[in-house]
């Protein structure tokens, strides 16, 4: 497999705390890569360093690469709002703008200059499909994104995420929020998009991580512990460490 | 004295004091309207006000309160705006930042007979504008300018984060997350905001003796060229507004019935800022009913 993300001696400081600590890691191309571990230990972070969202926050320090397709992300030349378009992200609680459900699929296109009628149906439309929405919303496209249920939300998010067209979808404990029966439905449409996305998940829940991606990566206080296929980190683990979280004995 | 004996003195004393200024306040308004509504009529609200004689109105001092009004909006709406999202979306938090917010701080609860007479030297002398309308309104737009600051970073700070990450990590740029996503989610809080702002205005008058003045030209209302001295619309011609009229007549007026007109002229205030706090109220909930619709 390819890497699509590649991760080079990486720090990240919050002022003097030391969030990251010598991150390498490279993430595959068309795959679902999972970041576990406990609370605090950095998951979040890092994957908030794809796309750039830690820049918001005051104080944060970087040093090391983190490289997308070859490209140096926090290089002077890379402009961050291009940046996020190619990487989208969905969050832990679903967020629809107060919009109807079409207007929160057409923003993102819109406001990067679509605004031909035909040509944004298609997008929203595409979207929705993608996102596996697509049967239960068709009918009330002009309705509140907030008169569906929390699981409807998120994957209208996601949808809302694939319509700027990303390469990377960027999960942040996605489903946390969650029933199970939405869990899993969100699970099934990662399954489906990791043939066209590059998927990094961040989950609490050791197995969604177990049952959903190909790599999984094990973090505690900012260091990367394990790495390995998912299967060969769950089944038998190097460290000691990887093995005692993963069997219950902390986090 | 046992913990549920102190609660039930501490809860009559809360609801006694409670009770006392909703009597006083109800008192007030009772009293004014009370006393001055039996005297507004159709007439009174449109015509002229007579110097010596009975049966003056206040016709030209409400079209200046309300002219008055839309003036100092045009120039407070803007800037403050302007400044509460930089204030809140912009300014790094630092020393310079806070010592911005205190000053505006201050700047809110300077007496608005102060602000008068700054209008009077800086305004209307020293740059020149005479007793006028604009002098008014930007004697006014010194204490509005705060309120408006105030409500406008309020209501941004009050926008949900993850509202604001969704759209940045959409790939868009932060104006355009201001402009398209923040500013509706915000648009109740500083819509009613800028109302109650308003309703201030309407009923000001120490800040405007000096600066609006204390006298109307012979207004003609057929005349509706703005740079005729006559016309109603001319913004630097003097002014008297309502709330200016009433103390006028109250401490100098000569007509005969000057108690009725200054009684009749304050319940019209009253019921105007009673309007506008209303209309705020309902435009509040409207929005806010609006934007998180369920349909």
């Amino acid at each position: 497999m390819n890497s699509l993300i590649e991760i080079n001696d990486l720090d990240l400081f919050y002022g003097d705390f030391h969030a990251l600590k010598h991150v390498n890691l490279e993430i595959p191309e068309k795959a679902i890569t999972a970041f576990i571990g406990p609370s605090g230990c950095g998951k979040s972070t890092l994957l908030r360093t794809f796309n750039r969202m830690n820049d918001m926050i005051a104080g944060t320090r970087i040093e090391g690469k983190v490289e997308i397709a070859g490209t140096d992300i926090y290089s002077k030349e890379v402009d961050v709002e291009t940046l996020r378009k190619r990487v989208g992200m969905v969050f832990q609680q679903p967020n629809p703008f107060p919009k109807s459900i079409y207007d929160n699929v057409a923003y993102g296109p819109r406001l990067h200059g679509i605004s031909d009628r035909k040509k944004l149906d298609e997008i929203v439309e595409t979207s929705l499909r993608s996102a596996a929405l697509w049967n239960e919303v068709k009918d009330h496209l002009k309705r509140s994104a907030y008169s569906i249920s929390g699981g409807q939300q998120q994957r209208l998010c996601i949808a809302r995420a694939l319509a700027v067209e990303p390469d990377i979808l960027l999960m942040d404990e996605a489903t946390s929020a969650l029933d199970p029966i939405s869990t899993l439905k969100i699970e099934e449409l990662a399954q489906e998009l990791k043939d066209r996305y590059t998927i990094v998940m961040v989950t609490h829940n050791m197995h969604q991580a177990a049952r959903v991606s190909q790599q999984t990566v094990f973090f505690l206080n900012g260091e990367v512990v394990e790495y390995s296929e998912t299967e060969q980190l769950f089944s038998n683990p190097t460290d000691q460490r990887t093995e005692d979280y993963i069997s219950g004995r902390f986090g | 004295m046992s913990a549920k004996t102190a609660d039930k003195i501490a809860t009559a004393v809360i609801v006694g004091v409670a009770a006392f200024i909703v009597l006083v306040l109800a008192g007030l308004l009772g009293f004014i309207l009370y006393r001055g509504v039996g005297h507004i009529s159709f007439h009174f609200l449109t015509s002229a006000p007579e110097t010596i004689r009975k049966g003056g109105g206040i016709g030209p001092q409400l079209f200046n309160s309300v002219f008055l009004l839309v003036l100092t909006m045009i120039i407070t709406i803007p800037i403050g705006l302007g400044a509460g999202i930089y204030m809140s979306e912009y300014a790094p938090a630092n020393k310079i930042t806070s010592g911005i917010r205190l000053i505006v701080e201050v700047l809110s609860s300077v007496p608005s007979i102060v602000v008068g007479l700054f209008g009077l030297l800086v305004i209307v002398n020293l740059f020149g504008f005479g007793f006028s309308l604009f002098s008014g309104a930007l004697a006014l737009t010194v204490f509005n300018l705060p309120l408006m600051v105030r409500i406008t970073e309020q209501g941004l700070k009050g926008v949900p984060r993850e509202q604001k990450e969704a759209s940045l990590a959409l790939g868009l740029s932060k104006w355009k997350t201001i402009t398209s996503v923040m500013l509706p989610i915000a648009m109740p809080v500083i819509l009613t905001g800028t109302i109650l702002a308003a309703g201030r205005v309407f009923g000001e008058a120490a800040a405007l003796l000096f600066t609006a003045g204390m006298s109307s030209p012979r207004l003609d209302f057929t005349n509706w060229n703005p740079l005729s001295p006559f016309s109603p619309l001319n913004p630097f011609r003097p002014a008297e507004t309502l709330a200016v009229h009433i103390w006028k007549i109250n401490s100098e007026g000569l007509a005969p019935d000057a108690a009725q007109i200054a009684a009749g002229a304050s319940a019209v205030l009253v019921i105007t800022v009673l309007v506008f706090n209303f209309a705020a109220r309902w435009l509040g909930r409207y929005m806010y009913r609006k934007f998180t619709a369920i349909k």
